[in-house]
């Protein structure tokens, strides 16, 4: 198949063998999940064996995409699908990246798996095992699919696996709800993707994405297209008002699925927004963009505000996805604003941003998932109310823990710090643009996104604070530390974000291909030299960071005071009790609670929320204090949804009487009316 | 790289360390002499961090690394954001590999070492001191960023170094922008470096602590540490202000014998600035914590109205 | 290219126009407000007294002067009498909080400067840039009489807009006729009079000053 020639033929080579084990992998997993479901090992076994082949499919899976990233995009039609549309597959710059993503953070995932799995009593292991590879393997046929119908097959089977990873624990009424939920949203969400595809085809009846890129789309038509996959793309991926069901789902399912979920399965929505509207469709109109970024921007705040004043670990980590997704869904309005005016350049910059953003949540957020499944482990405590203190008996888990805090926080020199910098960048050019009312906004709208930003620091402050430091709220004497394949996914992961903030020009060497694809120009086209220590935006005059001379400066800093200190001062260390201002023992539960941490915020910014209250009064005997936070969106739209969908079905069960006479009429009549009409 | 300017960033970063607790001595020997009683002398923070520096170290026994890490990591971030800044040059050879908007990330970062250090302890006050300290940097982050945008704008750069270029050589006009982006920017300064009326710096009432509240449970050097980054982060903020509003006397890259006069405009700046904070602070009173955002609030409007204003007045403004 | 002295003074009293405005909305104390009107009418006379100088137009300094008495001395003193003899100094109270009304506050200020851009690339007077903000200032007066609840709050919103139309008016024309000026400063001397009596009126017929309570007065259907 190679034989030895020209370097270019040897990229060809090595690119189609790359693209070969990338559409191998999905086939892979399939397989690995089938014999899982047939092995008859015990639980313990069955999860260090399985769990780790299904690591070692994403390995290769994220290692082939990288070499296909600068590569031609090589299509493939299966012989298998419907009769006239066979499964077109495709792989091109975009899928690999979004395959990359996916191959890294399932690496970490699978292999944390193959420790948490053999521990958890519940559910069967083996139905676990399927039900996650299948999971794998849907979500990267659906980066590969290159038509609609194996899109919908492969969008489908990833929420329908994805319904029963989170009912793993269906005993649980609670967890049944929310999986119900979740299915609906999907569905609906589903359906607009499905009408979306049919607006696209344009009468012609042919579903392959070829044929619908070829065809170009009058204005209003493009416009419900972009509309269309913006509602069924943000069911998917969590935007408002179609969020509901992220905060009950994700913390509904076991934490390395929730870190999957949030992780990889929110960006196959923004995947699927980039290829409708960058791919399918050629037109690109400025209030597209504006829509998508005050969208965007309102999410962001939405998740960060509501993030604040959660109590419940997974629960706050589900609305910091639903903050992030925001961010990277005004990084994508920003990106159509600026190529709708032919600033192509500033466009890829703002994609880049985009693009980054979406790799870097999936890596920090899944850790996150991650340390909350071994705290949830080692404590079987969720609620932060009663955790504490945890990072003198778990000390990995705590280290991974504040790597992946202080990434999501956006510090530098870590990943989120990268990504939100080139985002500020892109928001800061945005003065240049022609409309005066848009130059004056957007920079306007850049506060938002600072909002949100210096939120998801406050956020990351309190999880962090009140999960793993200062006193344990309850008795935690039994917490150990994670085991080593626990430690071994944690310390992946930590280690990619900790890499990929320090050399940002790997990923956006890698975004290269893909910007020029999409709005024509990339990042380079506007300063010759890329260093690999310097993240610049456009020219180096303008604007230049470098994470490792960061890290580099704080580090010798830090060892010079050390050193200084010790050689001048040297003074001894005394354990004593902590300061407690003369009135006596100091009981853990006179520290923050998580709902006295968020109290500035809920006093703040109370009319965002629907707050209850049960206030105790000085004469009850066992006094009692609850708060209930809820989504006011709930109330505004699902709320009169569900009551007029019950009020509909009430009308047709009008038609249900149980009588086997009346059935048969209805079945008469039909067909009479079908006869004479057909006549 | 001319040795040169790395020598020349060395001095600066040293003189700026060297100098930030004269700075505080003389914003409190003012505020004695305003409030008519006679002061502790303009080296007082110098003594008191050589005694604290003798002293044992009081560590609490569930204190864990990060309590005893954090104030290395807080004078590591502050002694870096102090070499960013211009304060006698502009030829700073760190400068490519930060700009403001890492500048405001490293002062964010050196916050959440001392947020989390402070709820490490496991009481009261440090976890007080940690929300008060987040949510009013969370509102305060935003109105900087926008402080910022104003001559990012008119310079077309986020580079403090090419900011201070472009607008210490223009010709010395009224730019309407920059008076509101430098009231803003004064707010926030007050804000951020816990002064009155936003939190005041010499009390320890529970009702009244944001910034006092973090480093309540640190002794001795770490103590010290703190209180040293303390009053680098007002040198930070001194110097950040003179770069964008004030930058005339900060010598252009490679002009050596302005050295001196460099030096001697910074101290007069400097000089002029503390006494001006002195004064904010002796007329102000101290406002609920829940009227901080409408403070903050307020900075952000006027930040914004700067930025407007340049949009509007083009090159006029 | 800099501008001369006089242009820089113009569009800082511009500025300044507009920061007084924003700090009208956000005012919290009825005393407050009266001064920071008083404030505005000595930017308005300064402002005029420098339009009449660098365009050689000694009218205009007549009507800096009238400016400069009427909204300065005369009618900031009649709200000062009026707020001592109806006894109140509480704290203003608004519809909406403060943060929320300075960010509509922001909107207004955009939609005027967007609005002023193409008619001050047509004017051909020195001061066209600055017809922005004072636009700007009229509807964030405007804003300032939605927002409150209480009578007197609205009157000084509404003698605020009239500030910032007299504003645009010098920037754009150089000033109105003579005759204009001097009727317009009667008539919203004779306003003020009329305001402070129905005031009164209001007060005895309600016992307060909050404007709901008219709301009383529709007709029951």
């Amino acid at each position: 198949m190679c034989s030895a020639g020209s370097a270019k033929s040897k990229s060809t080579c090595v690119s189609s063998w790359s693209s070969a084990f990338v559409l191998a992998v999905p086939l892979y997993w399939i397989a690995v999940g089938l014999l899982g479901l047939s092995s008859k090992a015990s639980r313990r076994t069955h999860a260090r064996a399985f769990f780790p082949l299904g690591a070692l499919g994403g390995l290769v899976l994220a290692a082939g995409a990288c070499f296909s990233l600068g590569a031609e995009p090589q299509s493939l039609v299966l012989p298998l699908g419907l009769p006239d549309l066979p499964f077109h597959v495709r792989l091109d710059s975009l899928s690999a990246f979004f395959l990359v993503l996916l191959g890294a953070v399932s690496t970490g995932v699978s292999l944390y798996c193959a420790g948490y799995f053999e521990k958890s009593g519940d559910g069967d292991i083996r139905l676990i095992c399927l039900q996650y590879h299948v999971f794998l393997a849907s979500m990267a046929v659906v980066a590969l699919a290159d038509d609609a119908y194996l899109f919908m097959v492969a969008w489908e089977t990833m929420a329908v696996a994805s319904y029963f990873l989170v009912t793993t624990d269906h005993r649980v009424a609670q967890i049944r709800s929310a999986g119900l939920l979740y299915l609906i949203v999907a569905h609906v969400g589903a359906l607009s993707i499905l009408l979306c595809f049919g607006t696209l085809q344009l009468g012609q009846w042919s579903y392959a994405f070829d044929a619908m890129r070829g065809n170009t789309l009058s204005l209003p038509w493009a416009s419900i297209a972009f509309v269309l996959a913006l509602f069924g793309f943000g069911a998917k991926a969590g935007f408002l008002p179609v969020h509901v069901w992220l905060p009950e789902a994700h913390p509904a399912a076991p934490s390395p699925v929730s870190g999957l979920l949030s992780g990889v399965m929110l960006k196959t929505a923004v995947y699927g927004l980039l290829r409708v509207s960058f791919d399918l469709l050629h037109t690109r109109v400025w209030w597209w963009g504006v829509a998508a970024l005050s969208l965007g921007l309102a999410t962001a705040l939405f998740g960060a505000l509501f993030a604040a004043v959660q109590t419940d670990m997974k629960r706050l980590l589900a609305y910091s996805s639903i903050e992030n997704l925001g961010v990277i869904l005004a990084g994508f309005g920003l990106t159509i604003l600026f190529h709708s005016y032919d600033m192509n350049v500033l466009a890829g910059l703002a994609l880049a941003a985009t693009l980054y953003h979406c790799l870097n949540h999936a890596l920090f957020k899944s850790l996150l998932f991650l340390v909350t499944g071994s705290v949830m482990h080692a404590t079987s405590h969720r609620s932060l109310g009663k955790l504490g203190g945890l990072i003198r008996r778990m000390p990995w888990v705590a280290a991974a823990g504040l790597i992946g805090a202080l990434a999501i926080a956006g510090l530098p020199p870590l990943n989120g710090f990268a990504s939100e910098w080139m985002l500020f960048q892109a928001f800061l050019l945005s003065p240049s643009l022609p409309s005066s009312y848009l130059s004056m906004l957007v920079p306007v709208a850049t506060a938002a996104l600072a909002l949100a930003v210096a939120m998801a620091g406050y956020v990351m402050v309190k999880f962090y604070g009140v999960v793993f430091l200062g006193l344990p709220r309850e008795e935690l004497a039994q917490a150990h530390d994670a085991d080593h394949w626990e430690r071994a996914g944690l310390a992946w992961l930590a280690g990619w974000c900790v890499v990929l903030g320090l050399l940002p020009a790997l990923v956006l060497a890698a975004v290269d291909p893909i910007a020029r694809a999409l709005v024509g120009a990339t990042l380079h086209d506007a300063t010759q030299e890329s260093s690999w220590l310097f993240l610049t935006a456009l020219q180096p005059e303008r604007a230049s960071y470098s994470a490792p001379l960061f890290l580099l400066g704080i580090v010798v800093t830090v060892l010079a005071t050390f050193l200084l200190v010790r050689r001048f001062y040297h003074g001894r260390v005394r354990r004593s009790a902590p300061w407690d201002c003369g009135f006596g023992p100091l009981e853990p539960r006179m520290q923050d609670s998580a709902e006295g941490f968020s109290q500035p915020v809920k006093q703040i910014f109370e009319s965002f929320f629907k707050v209850e209250r049960l206030q105790p009064s000085p004469f009850d005997a066992q006094p009692l204090y609850r708060s209930r936070i809820e989504d006011r969106f709930w109330y505004w739209i699902y709320v009169p949804v569900i009551w007029f969908a019950e009020l509909i079905s009430s009308l047709v069960a009008v038609l249900h009487h149980g009588r086997i006479h009346l059935y048969l009429i209805y079945s008469f009549a039909t067909l009479l009316v079908l006869l004479l009409l057909i006549q | 790289m001319n040795p040169g300017f790395l020598v020349s960033q060395l001095f600066q970063t040293l003189l700026a360390v060297l100098l930030a607790p004269l700075v505080v001595g003389w914003v409190n020997q003012c505020r004695a002499w305003l409030q008519n009683r006679s002061g502790p002398g303009l080296l007082q923070p110098y003594r008191v961090i050589a005694k604290l520096f003798r002293k044992d170290a009081v560590v609490a026994h569930n204190a864990s690394w990060l309590f005893r890490f954090a104030p290395y990591a807080v004078f590591g971030c502050m002694v870096l954001a102090v070499s960013i800044v211009p304060l006698l040059a502009t030829d700073l050879p760190f400068s490519p590999a930060a700009d403001v908007i890492a500048l405001v990330g490293l002062l964010a970062l050196a916050r959440v070492w001392m947020s989390l250090a402070a709820m490490d302890v496991g009481t009261a006050f440090g976890s007080l001191g940690a929300r008060r300290e987040m949510f009013v940097a969370s509102l305060a982050e935003p109105a900087l960023l926008m402080v910022f945008f104003t001559p990012a704008l008119i310079s077309q750069s986020t580079a403090l170094t090419t900011i201070v270029e472009t607008l210490a050589h223009r010709e010395l006009t009224l730019y309407p922008s920059l008076a509101f982006a430098g009231v803003a920017f004064v707010m926030l300064l007050l804000a951020e470096n816990a002064r009155i009326p936003v939190d005041n710096p010499a009390t320890h009432l529970e009702l009244t602590m944001i910034h006092e509240a973090l480093i309540l449970e640190y002794s001795a050097r770490h103590l010290a540490l703190l209180e040293w980054a303390h009053a680098l982060k007002l040198m930070t903020y001194a110097g950040i202000g003179i770069a964008l509003f004030l930058p005339w006397g900060i010598a252009a890259a490679g002009q050596w014998g302005v050295m001196p006069l460099s030096v001697l405009a910074l101290l007069a700046k400097l000089l002029l600035g503390g006494a001006a904070l002195a004064a904010l602070e002796t007329v102000s009173a101290k406002m609920r914590i829940f009227r901080v955002p409408e403070f903050l609030g307020m900075a952000f409007l006027l930040a914004v109205l700067g930025m407007l204003t340049r949009l509007l007045l083009g090159s006029a403004g | 290219m800099t501008l001369p002295l006089t242009h820089q003074l113009i569009n800082l009293m511009a500025c300044l126009l507009l920061l007084i405005a924003f700090a009208m909305v956000s005012q919290r104390r009825i005393l407050r407000l009266i001064y920071l009107f008083a404030l505005q009418g000595l930017v308005l006379s300064v402002n005029t007294a420098v339009v009449a100088f660098a365009t050689h137009q000694p009218h205009l300094y007549f009507s800096a002067a009238l400016t400069l008495g009427i909204k300065v001395l005369a009618l900031p003193w009649l709200l000062h009498r009026l707020i001592d003899r109806l006894n109140i100094r509480w704290d203003v109270e608004t519809l909406i909080n403060i943060p929320t009304t300075m960010l509509v506050g922001i909107l207004l200020v955009i939609v005027a400067f967007n609005l002023a851009l193409p008619i001050s690339q047509l004017a051909g007077t020195i001061t066209r840039s600055s017809l922005g903000m004072a636009m700007a200032s009229v509807l964030l007066s405007f804003l300032m009489m939605i927002t409150r609840r209480k009578a007197v709050p609205q009157v000084i919103g509404f003698l605020a807009m009239e500030n910032g139309l007299f504003f645009a008016a010098t920037s754009a024309t150089y000033g109105m006729p003579m005759v204009v000026e001097l009727g317009i400063a009667l008539d919203v001397l004779v306003g003020a009079f009329i305001f402070g009596i129905f005031f009164f009126q209001i007060r005895e017929t309600f016992d307060s000053l909050d404007i709901h309570h008219l709301e009383k007065l529709k007709e029951k259907t």
